[in-house]
């Protein structure tokens, strides 16, 4: 879910710049030099398990998880999340340079948002994890389909369309990316409870 | 996963120093991105493609990455033109509006433009290289950091995930709208995160045996040459001449 360049206005991609510069001033800040290569190593293993396409109906759809990596790295999505989509506009051209702010910012703040609700709840165990990680994973979805959806409405209102369209399309993925979210917190506090813990230092 | 499909040549592109490419990628994107003006885009879209044919990239390569790429920019023809009007009683009717064909080909120029910019400038550079360039232009020290690990551990873990996934259809795994599906798939992504938190925890201890205090020695040098500031200091002009165009000329309408 990139806007591409040249779609965003400069006062819409000004504030997604500051937004986003002010949430990575504070994970970085936040990231001492011990955590800092697991945290790095964490975010490729979000890189490449968001390669997994899930069937939703007759078509597929990548996975997100950007409420997962805020509930397991809590501040530190906005690094993580920055690095990722750095190197997608270098290596791809998904994305590009000056809408890194405005996509960091779409991705990283609902994750961070999941992290400040849930946060706390998913190492519970039984049905109050389940649900936690269930509404974390559907909202940050949920969450960064409306920050976008406000991106490309406030850079002009013939983008309105296209907005509401980007909304509807992520309704089925909030709903798989809820239950995938359940279903690998519920496979992570059985394998690497050690994970889960993580978020709460953040 | 081979990544940097147009990193290596022998263009006078690729020779240019990588810290004179990330400014001038940095520069083309911030005046042709917000830029509004026609003459703009169409002289920022000249620019790149000069530098694009400068850089001698291999000819299908470039069309697959365009065709990728393109896939928003497609979207938004196919929906700025048209305005979905609910009356009442939920009677509805599409209405179209051609300004909307406008604003897309002014969207397809920009983009085109500056994805063209990207792909001859960092594109035509090392990855690691456009790290140290990074470091060298005093970026945060441990943004640099996390850079240089996420991408030494990008392609380790993306074998562990290429293995997975074999083993997975090796035991006839076969993907469908099912909870066995959903399911699997979670077990997938939680055990590529496992082995990277484990893969983490491994590479920590194994920096600290050999005195990791937090400093990362930086073995990458560039030297800076003439041509890196003939080229740098051209580029700014053209920038600035276009900024200029930006102010005073017509706008896209």
């Amino acid at each position: 879910m990139h806007i591409s360049e040249g779609v965003l206005t400069a006062p819409v991609l000004a504030s997604g710049a500051a937004l986003s510069v002010v949430g990575l001033a504070i994970g970085l800040k936040k990231l001492d030099y011990e955590r800092l290569p697991q945290t790095a190593i964490l975010a490729a293993g979000f890189f490449v398990a968001s390669l997994v396409h899930v069937p939703i109906g007759p078509a597929k759809a990548h996975l997100v998880l950007n409420g997962l990596l805020g509930l397991l790295l809590g501040w530190s999505a906005f690094p993580a999340i920055f690095v990722g989509l750095v190197l997608q506009a270098v290596l791809f051209q998904y994305g590009g340079l000056t809408s890194l702010g405005v996509n960091t910012f779409s991705m990283a703040f609902p994750g961070l948002v999941a992290w400040w609700l849930f946060g706390r709840l998913i190492s519970r165990g039984g049905a109050v994890s389940a649900a936690a990680s269930f509404g974390a994973g559907f909202l940050s979805v949920l969450f960064s389909a409306l920050i976008v959806a406000a991106a490309l409405a406030l850079s002009g209102e013939q983008f309105i369309t296209a907005a509401e369209l980007i909304v509807v399309a992520h309704l089925p993925i909030m709903v798989v990316e809820g239950l995938l979210t359940a279903a690998i917190v519920s496979f992570l506090s059985r394998v690497r409870p050690a994970l889960l813990a993580n978020g709460k230092a953040g | 996963m081979h990544l940097e499909t147009f990193a290596h040549g022998d263009s006078l592109i690729h020779a240019l120093d990588p810290r004179a490419k990330l400014l001038a990628a940095l520069l083309f994107s911030v005046v042709v991105g917000i830029s509004t003006t026609s003459s703009v885009l169409w002289a920022g879209l000249c620019l790149a493609v000069v530098l694009l044919l400068a850089a001698k990239l291999p000819w299908l390569a470039l069309l697959k990455r365009a065709l990728a790429v393109n896939a928003f920019v497609v979207f938004l023809w196919l929906v700025l033109p048209w305005r979905l009007e609910v009356g009442p009683g939920l009677a509805w009717n599409l209405v179209f509006d051609p300004r909307g064909l406008h604003l897309a080909g002014a969207v397809t120029i920009k983009a085109n433009a500056i994805i063209m910019i990207l792909i001859a400038l960092l594109g035509t550079c090392p990855i690691n290289n456009l790290f140290h360039a990074l470091a060298h232009l005093h970026a945060p020290r441990k943004l640099v950091h996390l850079f240089l690990f996420f991408y030494r551990y990008l392609h380790v873990l993306h074998r562990e995930y290429h293995r997975l996934n074999l083993a997975m259809r090796a035991r006839g795994f076969r993907p469908g709208n099912n909870a066995h599906t959903y399911r699997t798939y979670a077990q997938l992504a939680g055990m590529v995160l496992v082995k990277s938190y484990d893969r983490a925890e491994r590479v920590y201890q194994a920096m600290l045996c050999r005195g990791f205090s937090g400093e990362y020695w930086l073995l990458d040098h560039f030297a800076w040459k003439r041509r890196d500031s003939m080229f740098l200091s051209t580029f700014v002009m053209l920038m600035a001449g276009l900024a200029a165009l930006g102010i005073w000329g017509s706008p896209w309408n």
